[in-house]
């Protein structure tokens, strides 16, 4: 590793790696919808910041146009300074490869006829050509807990979980500046997801990159990210340090969500879903129609 | 550990798990059939009794008296030119599928990769093409080039590549957003690279399929095409003109009748061959056919056969 400054709040104090300002997607209608309305976030190097929210709320669509992957309505998108930019018919350059995203079905995030070595060393081979630290597949095999003779395995071998340590693995080798994971454990099983979430957050904080963790499991956020954004119809209604959060919500939407998480005390307790009538009073332009 | 075992076996890739298609019994003597008439198609011209063009045995003789299968109108040995004329269609007809699989490959990828008003172009002309009828259309390519066997090659890749371009943009279109082409182009892959690593491997065999069901309509459109006169010109052998030829002399049976059977076997075996290989390549229609899980819609893509081209 490059450094061993292992304190990451404290880098992330100084130059963020992901500057987003304004952020706006729009998907053509009709209806039109807008998923993301002007978001703007900071990430630092070495943090792992979380972005939670209901299903719809437009998380995906944020890691998406983050990456250029999705079209952007208006808003822009730095890492280190340089602007990323979207995935068209070019060739993305180089120095944007250390923009990487891992994602959330991993039956389909590796090509099912290379090999799982072939494939991780997709990405080592843009971290050497940035001349970034990296290693050799197998390593990266064993770092994200497989065994390192799998190399010349191919991905129908795996489970769920497997894929997804191996496109993590690749996502990785590339030596990520950011690394944004859309729900990465939610195609996982529970005793999968904390180990799975927890390997992310070590591995890119040792190298110091910036780690957008996507998810609506929020008892696995809460044992990774630094601090957490909250997002509801497009918008960041809450952010702060996770903990904070937890202990002291202030949004409506951020209570109701905690409210939300099941909790194993063995009372039977079933978690609370907002009704209509909270949803109206957080200010929701987008109230999903009743179905 | 048995598990580690079973897990370390070869991977079930499409190819891989060829072997299958050997336990349907029609694949076998598909097989067998395109064999010996890819065999006989090579080696023709070094063991056939008489030259095809030459006019030296007793005219209209039947089959059994002094020949295997008789003479023609001008004494020219029918099995000599049945067999020449393997050599004369068959490499054709591969010939003519690669190229019109080739090109469609390319415009159907491009269509389905670039999307927008590519797509549109692209789509637009494969409709227009598909939308004659296939051998009016060839007919009146090759008639408007002047009738010669290469013609009606040029004429039969000019109506034959638009299903594959059909096919290929569909595959295309449902690979270009997994997650996978993405994180390639994440990666830095070009779109051409990613086109070719990520996308290809999986349309191949799908294409492969297609082609080799296209092999039977192949012999079909330019033994058709000769047979009209648009194609082979005498005195070539050819059994579409064969056949052609025999209409002179309806009562000699076997001028016609061997040529004739020759189209159908050639077109058979490379029916039985491509109905295997795609149930090889697209387990979904074998499980359609034995009727165990037929719940289940068929997910693939179902490729065109055309079994009835004249």
């Amino acid at each position: 590793m490059a450094s061993d400054d292992p304190a990451p709040t404290a880098a992330a104090e100084t130059a963020p790696v992901l500057v987003v300002d304004g952020l706006v997607v729009r998907y053509p209608g009709p209806p039109p919808v807008v998923a993301v309305d002007g978001v703007s976030l900071r990430i630092g190097a070495g943090e792992v910041v979380a972005l939670v929210g209901e299903s719809g709320c437009g998380k995906s669509s944020l890691a998406r146009a983050v990456m250029g992957v999705e079209r952007r309505a208006s808003g822009t998108v730095e890492v280190d300074g340089a602007p990323v930019a979207p995935l068209g018919l070019r060739r993305r350059p180089l120095a944007q490869t250390g923009v990487q995203m891992v994602f959330q079905d991993p039956s389909t995030s590796l090509n099912p006829r290379r090999s799982l070595g072939a494939q991780i060393d997709d990405g080592a081979a843009v971290a050497r050509a940035r001349g970034s630290a990296t290693a050799e597949p197998a390593v990266w095999l064993e770092r994200v807990g497989l065994d390192p003779a799998w190399t010349s395995r191919h991905p129908h071998q795996l489970s769920g979980g497997q894929k997804q340590r191996v496109a993590i693995a690749r996502a990785l080798a590339a030596a990520p500046r950011l690394l944004v994971a859309d729900e990465p454990i939610s195609a996982l099983d529970a005793s999968t997801q904390t180990a799975v979430a927890a390997l992310m957050r070590s591995l890119t904080t040792a190298v110091g990159a910036a780690l957008l963790f996507i998810s609506h499991d929020l008892s696995v956020v809460r044992r990774i990210a630094d601090s957490t954004l909250v997002m509801h119809a497009g918008r960041i209604v809450e952010s702060g340090p996770t903990e904070l959060l937890w202990d002291d919500p202030q949004h409506p939407y951020t209570r109701s969500l905690l409210g939300a998480v099941p909790v194993p005390d063995g009372a039977g307790r079933i978690p609370a879903a907002p009704t209509e009538a909270e949803r109206a009073t957080w200010g929701d332009p987008a109230v999903p129609e009743r179905a | 550990m048995s598990l580690d075992g079973a897990l370390t076996r070869r991977p079930r890739g499409a190819w891989l798990r060829l072997p299958r298609v050997w336990r349907s019994p029609l694949a076998v003597v598909g097989a067998a059939i395109a064999v010996a008439w890819l065999v006989v198609a090579v080696s023709a011209p070094a063991w056939v009794p008489y030259p095809p063009d030459a006019q030296q045995l007793p005219r209209l003789s039947p089959p059994g008296e002094g020949t295997l299968l008789g003479t023609d109108a001008l004494g020219r040995d029918v099995f000599s030119r049945l067999m020449t004329g393997a050599s004369t269609t068959i490499p054709l007809a591969l010939g003519l599928v690669v190229a019109s699989a080739v090109i469609g490959v390319v415009v159907g990828a491009v269509a389905g990769w670039f999307g927008g008003w590519v797509d549109e172009a692209l789509m637009r002309l494969t409709d227009l093409v598909m939308a004659f009828p296939t051998v009016i259309l060839a007919m009146v390519v090759a008639a408007s080039l002047g009738p010669s066997l290469y013609n009606a090659v040029i004429a039969a890749v000019v109506v034959s590549w638009p299903q594959y371009a059909r096919v290929t943009r569909s595959l295309v279109l449902g690979l270009r957003t997994l997650n996978y082409v993405v994180a390639g182009r994440l990666l830095g892959r070009s779109p051409v690279t990613s086109l070719v690593v990520d996308v290809a491997p999986n349309v191949v065999g799908p294409v492969v399929v297609l082609a080799t069901l296209d092999v039977g309509a192949a012999v079909l459109l330019l033994s058709g095409l000769s047979f009209l006169g648009l194609g082979a010109q005498p005195p070539t052998a050819e059994w579409g003109s064969m056949i052609s030829g025999a209409l002179a002399n309806f009562d000699a049976w076997w001028i016609g009748t061997f040529p004739g059977l020759a189209i159908l076997t050639v077109v058979m075996a490379f029916n039985f061959l491509g109905d295997a290989l795609r149930d090889a390549v697209d387990p979904t229609s074998r499980t359609e056919r034995t009727a165990v899980g037929v719940a289940s819609a068929p997910q693939s893509v179902e490729l065109p056969v055309e079994e009835d081209r004249p």
